[in-house]
């Protein structure tokens, strides 16, 4: 059926003969390694730029304002503009920090979503490495970045950065366990933790119309949950500007106040990732039934267009929950997760357990 | 019983409530003619960007005689609270042979104004008035300085005496 659709496979592994035939296969393995590493760089250093952008022209526009316009076509290279901006600042050392962890934080938070992107499959054929425990080996790695930020917060020596490292630990191991929960649903739903077995259930269909109203609350449980792991507004309070003037990151200048910086984005990029992998059907076309000629049309167009389409919707989403809620406080915050989600998720999961046992899905 | 009803109502009055907040913002994403910045270069010179009782600098008005109504009294000197305006006098001779006190330079420090607009009230003749320009910025401080009374102006009132004695 998705004969159509274009493998991603076929060109890695030409890559792959062409390679072996001109090294030896360590050598293959190494110059592959470097290649997906590069390429991850680059792609990591564009949705970066393109992702502050984005996100300033939709709060401009939700504010009725005009947002970044002056610097190249519709202020498309403003986000260059300051990339330069921090890569030429100085980096500011403070007394009495400690200077190995101080330096050591910021690399922690962006290894962590380096090592998440690794699994997602970015379209047919597509994905660095299929693990079997995928969804798993995100979780994990992903809440690692927290270690970054509370090593950040602690060895700036500076009340603001405590308090707000100290919050940002609170918050994400509170939510971990919704944004556990919420991916546990469509586990169960499927049987597997892999990626790519995940994505060929939805072949039919996705998750969220395949699994009925469960589901839909999984998803719309997993948006809020992840939002508030990824410290995002309206969940923003370890960087609140107006209480903590930047949070964890108040010390940091230059180069590395933007790798705090980029990697803030790069987790939303992730959690819109999973979240279309898991319940919008990753790189698979909308498909409606038995409608082959509409089916047909929908196949014909890529699949990597299809995983940014719903990626990129999914990160509207997310910003139109920031530039619209207030901030919480931090006794909300967690009466939110643990009188509201947590329970909720619970009955949840035993509700899909019971659908699946009863086979009462398509 | 109560209370888990009171739970879950609880539960949808917030997703109703949030979805009323994010209907308000979807909206203005989706109506780009809304927006109200102006574009300040660009719009400069297509329409009136300030209000008429805007303040953005003193001046003086002439009218097509290049006559003002400057008797050069010296009260806006006097009411200024820092010292920006300098009052020149001098001395012409009148119609019988008598010396006439007149302005001779109106001297107005931009860079020392306040924009309190006492000048403008106190001004027995109305001569002075408040300026729409807001572009003050210039490379030198110097500039700041500015005369007030255009080359060659005159006192409106001088002919005026003379037609009512003549």
């Amino acid at each position: 059926m998705h004969d159509r659709i274009y493998d991603f496979s076929q060109l890695t592994h030409h890559i792959d003969q062409a390679l072996r035939s001109v090294m030896s296969p360590t050598w293959t393995v190494i110059t592959e390694l470097v290649i997906i590493g590069l390429i991850f760089l680059g792609f990591y250093a564009l949705l970066g730029l393109f992702l502050v952008y984005a996100e300033r022209k939709v709060c401009a526009l939700m504010q009725n304002r005009i947002g970044p316009n002056r610097v190249g076509k519709w202020g498309t290279l403003q986000t260059v503009a300051d990339l330069i901006k921090l890569l030429t600042k100085e980096l500011v050392y403070i007394k009495r920090s400690d200077k190995f962890l101080y330096n050591l934080a910021p690399f922690i938070v962006i290894v962590a979503s380096f090592l998440a992107i690794a699994a997602v499959p970015f379209a047919k054929g597509l994905q660095a490495v299929d693990l079997d425990i995928g969804i798993f080996y995100i979780i994990a790695v992903t809440s690692l970045g927290v270690i970054g930020i509370l090593l950040g917060g602690w060895a700036s020596n500076s009340k603001y950065s405590l308090i707000g490292a100290m919050r940002s630990g609170a918050q994400v191991v509170s939510y971990e366990l919704s944004v556990g929960l919420s991916l546990l649903s469509i586990v169960i739903f499927t049987g597997s933790t892999r990626l790519s077995t995940i994505i060929a259930s939805q072949a039919d269909g996705w998750w969220i119309f395949k699994g009925h109203i469960p589901a839909v609350i999984a998803f719309l449980i997993y948006l809020v949950a992840a939002t508030a792991e990824i410290n995002r507004g309206p969940f923003d309070l370890p960087e609140a500007e107006s209480e903590l003037t930047a949070g964890f990151h108040t010390e940091y200048s230059g180069i590395k106040f933007a790798m705090f910086f980029l990697a803030e984005y790069m987790n939303m990029f992730l959690v819109a990732a999973i979240a279309t992998t898991l319940f919008l059907g990753g790189w698979m076309p909308f498909h409606i039934g038995h409608w082959d000629a509409f089916n047909r049309i929908m196949d014909y167009i890529p699949s990597i267009i299809w995983f940014f389409g719903k990626v990129f919707f999914i990160i509207y989403v997310i910003m139109w929950f920031k530039w619209t809620f207030p901030r919480l406080r931090i006794d909300q915050l967690l009466k939110l997760e643990w009188k509201y989600l947590l329970p909720l998720n619970l009955i949840n999961t035993i509700i899909i357990a019971f659908i699946v046992m009863m086979g009462w899905y398509f | 019983m109560s209370g888990v009803i009171k739970y879950f109502a609880d539960i949808l009055h917030g997703i109703k409530t949030l979805w009323g907040g994010m209907r308000i913002t979807g909206k203005y994403f989706l109506s780009p003619k809304e927006i109200v910045t102006q574009q300040y270069p660009e719009i400069r010179h297509k329409q009136k960007i300030v209000y008429d009782r805007f303040k953005g600098e003193v001046i003086m008005p002439h009218d097509e005689n290049n006559q003002h109504n400057c008797t050069g009294c010296g009260v806006c000197e006097m009411y200024c609270p820092n010292g920006s305006i300098e009052i020149i006098t001098k001395k012409i001779p009148g119609e019988n042979g008598k010396m006439i006190k007149v302005i001779d330079k109106h001297i107005y420090h931009l860079s020392m104004c306040t924009f309190c607009g006492l000048c403008i009230k106190v001004c027995p003749t109305q001569a002075l008035a408040w300026g729409q320009n807001f572009e003050h910025a210039v490379y030198d401080r110097s500039k700041l300085t500015k005369v007030l009374n255009k080359p060659g102006s005159s006192y409106k009132g001088l002919n005026k005496k003379k037609e009512a004695k003549s």
